[in-house]
Order: C-alpha cells, then sequence, then structure tokens
C-alpha cells in the first residue's frame, strides 16, 4: 500500500522523531519497499525559511516545550529550563548541527576493557564493534558526501581555522586540517557547494550542508512507502496482551489525539525525548515504562565534556565568516592517561554570532570584564572542545513535576561532572589557551559548556539484557518489536561528534529490521 | 530608537510639564553633567542632555526610566555605545510596566532599593554616584536579587540583538542575501 497511510493500518513500521537517526531509519526502510509512518513533533522547514540570524532562527525551529534540570552542571543554573539544544522540526538537530561526521575509534568501542573500573562510572562495552560497524560508516559518509571521504575534497579554510592552524603548528600538533564535513566543498547529490554564509547552526540557507530535512526526507518520500505526519506529537505507545507494542498515540496542533497502530515502533526522539516517551507509556504490565526491566531506562545520560575557548587578538579574525566547524585537532582524541584522565577529546573551530556570544561566553557575568570581552568580538577566533564524558547511572531523565503543553510529564534531566569530565576539560582549556596564546592572543576566555547538544546514552546498547535496553541493532531487550533508532542507544560516547555513528547504526537498523520482517519475527 | 519630536521641544515640553523638575534646559544640561550621565529627566520623558534621542515613558516616573537606563550601562558599560541602544534595551521593560501594574511596582521597588543603597553612600539618588565602580558596588550587593538579574536578562538579548550594537563590536550578520563570505573575506586574514 502507498503513503498515506490509514491510522488502523497495523502493517506500517512507526517512527517517533525525524532526526539523524529517525529520517534516515525512515528513508532506509522507505527504500527497501517497507511501509512507514514517521511521527514528528515539529513542523517542516526548508532551505527557503531559514534565518540567517540566531534569535529567531532558535524560535524558528529549536524545542522549547517544558523541560526541568537538576544536578550540579551550570546549565542547570544558568538555562534552568533548557537543558539542551535540539531541533523541534523535520530533520531534526541535523537542521541545525554544523555537519562534522567523524567515525568513534576501535578502543572507544570498548571503553570498559580500555579504561578500567572507573569509580562512580557506570562503563560498558559496546556490544557492537568498529568492525561490525565500517561498512554502514562507509555508507553514511557516502550518504551524508562527508568530505575527506569517496573522494570529496576537504573544505576551504576560513580565518577561524587559519588561527588555529597556526597554533596547532607551534604546538606541534600533527593532526589539523578542515574536518571530514557533511558540508558540500563541491556541488553532489542535487545540492551545490557551500558559499560559506557561516550560520551553519540556523539552517543551511544553501542546502550544502546534509540535513535529512531535505535529504533523506524527500527522497523516502518520493518512493510512496513513508508519509510522514508533521505537528504530531506523541504522547505514548501502547502495547496489546502479549507485550508486545501495538500503536502510537500523539496529538496534533488541534489537540486531536490519534492511535497509529504499528508493526514496528522505532524510537528516535533524541536522548531526552525517548526516554521521556517510554517511561510515560508505562502500564500495568510495565509498571516502570516501556523496555525497562534493567532499570536503565533514563539513565547514563551523556552530553560530551565540553568547553569552548575564545581568544582575543591584537588584529581583526572574523571568525563568524565562513563554515562554523571547518578545522579540527584530533591529537587530543587518543586514550592517554598520563594527562589524568581516560578518553579524549577534539578540538573544533566554532564560532557563534554577537546574539548568542552575549548569552554563552559567560552566562550570568556582568561589568567591565565581560563588555571588554565584548568588544573584542571582532577580532576573537573560537574553538569547541568535546571529548568522551563518563556514563553515571544518576544521570539522566526522570518525569519532571512540571508538566508540558500536552499535560504531560516534562522531562527532567539531571547531570554531574564525573571527575574524570572535570580533569579532561581542564587539560582542554588549557591546550585551547595554550593555542591561542602561542599566536599572540591577548585575553583568553574558557567558555563553559552550552545546553547540550550532544545527547546521548539514555536507552543505551549492551550485550546483557540486565545492563542495558537494546541490542547491538537497536531493538529492545524485553519488546522484539521496539527499536531505539537514535542517539539514545549509544553505550559510551567517545570522543567524536555522534551523527555520523547515529546514521550509520540506523542504516544497519534497517537492514536488520527488513530482516526480521521477512522472517516474520517481528 | 527614534525621538518622537524634535529635541528642543521635548525640552520645552519636558520643562512645561514637570511639577518636580522645574528647571531650565541650562539646568538640566547642567544637572546632567552633575550626575556624570548622559540623560535629563523631566515629566513623561527621558532625554539625552546631547539631544540625540529621547524617550517618552509611558509608565510613570521617568526618574525610574533614566535609573534603568544608568544600570544598563553599568550591567554592560561600553563607551562607545550611545545611551540610545541602552534605552533600546530597557525600552521593553517600560512598555510592559505600563500594562502591567505589579510588574511596575516590582521595577519602582527595585529603583527605590538602588537609590537607598546610592544614600547610604551619601547621594541623592543611583543616579547621582559618581564613579562607575561605586554605582557597580551597589549592583553587586543586590547581584542576586530578583531585580538585578530580570534587568541584566533582558539585557543579554535587548542590548546585544540590535544590529546597531553588531556594527560598532564587527559584526556582519545575515550573509545568504550577499552571496555568503565566499567572496567577501572568509579567509581574508595575513596576519597569521
Ligand atoms: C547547534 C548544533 C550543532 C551540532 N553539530 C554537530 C556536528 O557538527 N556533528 C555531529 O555529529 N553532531 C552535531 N550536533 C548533534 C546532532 O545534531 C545530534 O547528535 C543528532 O541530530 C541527534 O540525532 P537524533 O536522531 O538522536 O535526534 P534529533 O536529530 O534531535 O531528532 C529528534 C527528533 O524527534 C522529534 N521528537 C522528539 N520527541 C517527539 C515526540 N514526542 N513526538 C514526535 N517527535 C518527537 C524531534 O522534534 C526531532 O525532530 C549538533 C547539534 C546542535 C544542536
Ligand atoms: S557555511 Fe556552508 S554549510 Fe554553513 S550555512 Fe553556509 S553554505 Fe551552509
Amino acid at each position: 500500500m502507498a503513503a498515506p497511510f490509514d491510522v488502523n493500518d497495523n502493517s506500517v513500521v512507526v517512527i517517533i522523531g525525524t532526526g539523524a537517526g529517525g529520517g534516515t531509519l525512515a528513508n532506509e526502510l522507505a527504500q527497501k519497499g517497507i511501509s512507514v509512518v514517521a511521527l514528528e513533533a515539529g513542523g517542516r522547514h526548508l532551505p527557503q525559511d531559514y534565518l540567517n540570524n540566531e534569535w529567531p532562527s532558535f524560535s524558528q525551529l529549536a524545542w522549547t516545550d517544558m523541560r526541568t534540570t537538576s544536578g550540579d552542571w551550570r546549565v542547570a543554573k544558568d538555562f534552568p529550563n533548557l537543558p539542551a539544544w535540539i531541533v523541534k522540526a523535520v530533520g531534526g538537530s541535523t537542521v541545525h548541527w554544523a555537519g562534522a561526521s567523524l567515525r568513534l575509534q576501535e578502543h572507544e568501542f570498548r571503553a570498559r576493557t580500555e579504561y578500567g573500573d572507573l569509580d562512580g562510572a557506570n562503563l560498558l562495552d559496546w556490544p557492537v564493534t568498529l568492525k561490525d560497524l565500517e561498512p554502514y560508516y562507509d555508507k553514511a559518509e557516502d550518504k551524508m558526501g562527508v568530505t575527506r571521504t569517496n573522494g570529496i575534497p576537504g573544505l576551504p579554510g576560513n580565518n577561524n581555522f587559519k588561527v588555529m592552524k597556526a597554533g596547532a603548528d607551534k604546538l606541534g600538533y600533527k593532526n589539523c586540517h578542515t574536518g571530514r564535513m557533511a558540508i558540500n566543498s563541491e556541488p553532489r547529490d542535487g545540492r551545490p557547494a557551500c558559499q560559506q554564509l557561516g550560520f551553519c547552526f540556523q539552517g543551511c540557507k544553501m542546502g550544502a550542508k546534509w540535513s535529512t530535512a531535505y535529504t533523506e526526507i524527500p527522497k523516502g518520500e518520493l518512493t510512496g512507502n513513508l508519509e510522514v505526519r508533521e505537528n504530531a506529537h506523541v504522547l505514548k505507545i501502547n502495547h496489546d496482551n502479549n507485550g508486545k507494542v501495538s500503536g502510537v498515540v500523539y496529538q496534533d496542533l488541534e489537540g486531536n489525539q490519534f492511535e497509529q497502530k504499528a508493526r514496528v515502533v522505532c524510537v528516535a526522539g533524541n536522548s531526552i525525548e525517548s526516554p521521556r516517551i517510554l517511561l510515560n507509556s508505562a502500564s500495568s504490565l510495565f509498571s516502570d515504562g516501556l523496555a525497562n526491566s534493567s532499570g536503565q531506562v533514563g539513565r547514563n545520560y551523556m552530553r560530551h565534556m565540553t568547553g569552548s575557548v575564545y581568544a582575543a587578538f591584537d588584529k581583526p579574525v572574523n571568525m563568524y565568516r565562513g563554515t562554523t566547524m571547518a578545522g579540527i585537532i584530533t591529537d587530543e582524541s587518543v586514550n592517554n592517561p598520563d594527562r589524568g584522565f581516560v578518553g579524549g577529546y577534539e578540538m573544533e573551530t566554532l564560532s557563534i554570532g554577537v546574539p548568542f556570544m552575549a548569552a554563552f561566553l559567560n552566562p550570568g557575568a556582568w561589568g567591565r570584564e565581560f563588555s571588554a570581552a565584548m568588544d573584542t568580538y571582532q577580532n576573537m577566533a573560537g574553538m569547541w572542545l568535546v571529548g568522551e564524558d563518563m556514563p553515571q547511572e544518576s544521570n539522566g531523565i526522570t518525569l519532571s513535576d512540571e508538566k508540558d503543553q500536552f499535560d504531560m510529564p516534562a522531562a527532567n534531566v539531571h547531570f554531574d561532572d564525573h571527575p574524570n569530565d572535570v580533569a579532561m576539560r581542564n587539560h582542554a582549556y588549557q591546550q585551547g589557551m595554550a593555542l591561542y596564546d602561542s599566536v599572540g592572543a591577548t585575553q583568553t576566555y574558557p567558555t563553559p559548556p552550552y545546553p547540550s547538544t550532544h545527547n546521548l546514552g539514555t536507552l543505551r546498547m549492551s550485550r546483557d539484557a540486565k545492563d542495558g535496553v537494546v541490542n547491538g541493532f537497536g531493538q529492545s531487550h524485553d519488546i522484539d518489536n521496539l527499536f531505539v533508532s537514535d542517539g539514545s542507544q549509544f553505550t559510551t560516547g567517545g570522543a567524536e561528534n555522534p551523527t555520523l555513528t547515529i546514521v550509520s547504526l540506523a542504516i544497519r537498523q534497517a537492514d536488520y529490521i527488513e530482516k526480521q520482517m521477512n522472517e516474520r519475527t517481528i | 530608537m527614534k525621538p518622537d519630536s524634535t529635541p528642543d521641544s521635548v525640552i520645552t515640553f519636558t520643562q512645561r510639564k514637570s511639577e518636580l523638575h522645574k528647571l531650565t534646559r541650562r539646568q538640566l544640561l547642567k544637572r546632567s553633567v552633575a550626575i556624570g550621565g548622559s540623560m535629563v529627566v523631566g515629566g513623561g520623558f527621558v532625554a539625552a542632555s546631547s539631544a540625540t534621542w529621547a524617550l517618552e515613558v509611558q509608565s510613570g516616573e521617568p526618574s525610574m526610566m533614566a535609573t534603568l537606563v544608568q544600570m544598563a550601562r553599568d550591567i554592560y558599560p561600553h563607551d562607545q555605545f550611545g545611551d540610545e541602544l541602552y534605552v533600546a534595551a530597557v525600552k521593553g521593560h517600560d512598555e510592559k510596566a505600563a500594562a502591567d501594574a505589579p510588574f511596575k511596582q516590582f521595577l519602582e521597588e527595585g529603583v527605590g532599593t538602588l537609590n537607598t543603597l546610592a544614600q547610604d553612600q551619601g547621594y541623592k539618588h543611583y543616579l547621582n554616584v559618581g564613579w562607575e565602580a561605586e554605582r557597580t558596588a551597589i549592583l553587586k550587593s543586590i547581584e542576586d536579587s530578583e531585580f538585578f538579574q530580570t534587568i541584566r536578562g533582558g539585557l543579554v538579548v535587548g542590548l546585544y540583538n540590535q544590529e546597531a550594537v553588531w556594527d560598532l563590536l564587527g559584526y556582519e550578520g545575515s550573509s545568504f542575501e550577499k552571496g555568503g563570505y565566499l567572496e567577501r573575506g572568509f579567509d581574508d586574514i595575513q596576519w597569521v
């Protein structure tokens, strides 16, 4: 049967969310001839709608429904209702994302073995190895048009990169280049080359950057096998008497509720909403929420060790001109415990405009020190530090006492830094500041983590059903026809930006779902 | 911020209407110098002594808005920013106060606190406090108050989201309609 599908059609695969994971999976399944209904809480915004203006773009795209926070992270104090920076729109956070596309390293799939038993860390090896994932990384890089793979040239370096590169050379770093970016350096896949607009975070108006919003989704729709239902906010997942999931309840903008019947349900609402949906779906059969026999639903939340260093120089940099994140140093991403922490981190160019700089440089700060820093804006260079943070059982998503506009308990996001995270961040700050000092910085500004952009681990993969929520294919240990298809699956975070891995896992999961459906095991 | 009428008539108007500040233009200018700020305060208006801008206060006592403007500058002091940028940044509070009596009271109480703290230091009002460091010390003492946080929080967007501010800080903003920065200096620095 071709799209659109009837709500009572129980032969369809229902996917919740159309971001990196859900959007990719939707297209992959549709290409295989499988009927898919994708339910997306947000609306559809395409390149012509995107705004080269930070706050209006944020209002257009970002998830601003009620969320609450707790824990010792600074975000809980500075942005108590904005724990994360996530998109609510068709395409999910791939509308905002910067395009950095890195593979996890081999040892990062074996974090528990490699790093040992760290106090307070709930480390585990992935049930998947790099070798398992390599063919899918290949496919994902080709699909997304990642530079420096498949013969695609790197992007040209902008001013911000030039400063980074000069500093990297001075510090003796060996691996510094303009990144592996899912941004066209030349026309490809019907999309043009990057024009160096400098608004990658606001949605790429050129369409040069890969986003499921205008690649995977329309390709899937073209097959006739995919129906994307916009402004369809999922409230809960229903199950039958046998404990199999059977349908998904959602609400439209007018407040009407529907249940879309389903043969298979795939949750891909990002690492905050996905566990919230499972917890909200508690029933008499599953009193702790769906797929939660391990008690791990919502736990082990990771957000990457992050931080930024901005630096002022005596001459203009104009860092905001051009690609936001096309610059990387990978030398620190190795695991070298001699530095005082396990795991590693990446250093990546980053720039934000004046409006966001005012909000994020040092939230809450005021007075002449702060405004003097803002006065150096034109002469600033900037980098983002992103590394592996430790999964901790107590970090995670629970149902809050606050309700959202649907009268559903909002997600509370609890996060405390692990000592390893703090040690790594301090090391990264020192290296970032030393780098800029080496090229003549007159001031450096170690900037605290922003609301989380990399939300991971809350429905993690595990070999053993007691340690996690899903198996190596993202299939629930408890419920065969329930899958997790987004960043929530990550067993550990690695040092790398997660999206390439999310996309690779989704492609692999599509093969698995097809096989299981053919074998009628689901 | 566009003046609602020509600067001179604003000040004339101020003189005519004001019961509290019956001052000649010269006195107004003198007074503004005396308080170290660039504003003169009159019935219904806050205006620049330089006569470059004026704001018709909607919510009541103009000295309250004048104090908020000074407070805004003290929170995020940029000496190259004209007062009109700070006026624009706090104008929303005035508009809100005009429609929302509890909010107006909240602002009045906050400004009242600032004035009381200034009096403790031997000044008549917050606006009379001579050095920025002295005003900053007053602000520091109420830093955790809801009043301070409301004003500061509003400024983050209210001040820095103005295109005139971007110009002054050297941020060029939207680029799509200009073809991006590919041909406009994305890699033009030569000094590294
Ligand atoms: C500013 C920014 C820059 C980034 N840069 C990079 C980068 O350079 N490289 C990188 O690898 N990653 C980057 N990321 C992270 C990347 O965007 C995410 O890791 C990735 O998109 C996550 O994929 P996901 O499928 O888990 O969730 P998302 O892509 O966030 O998709 C989740 C979708 O589910 C929908 N949804 C949620 N709840 C419901 C519900 N109840 N009902 C219906 N729909 C729902 C949401 O609206 C959303 O569309 C960046 C993120 C941000 C914000
Ligand atoms: S810099 Fe390139 S990728 Fe970023 S928004 Fe512009 S065209 Fe798109």
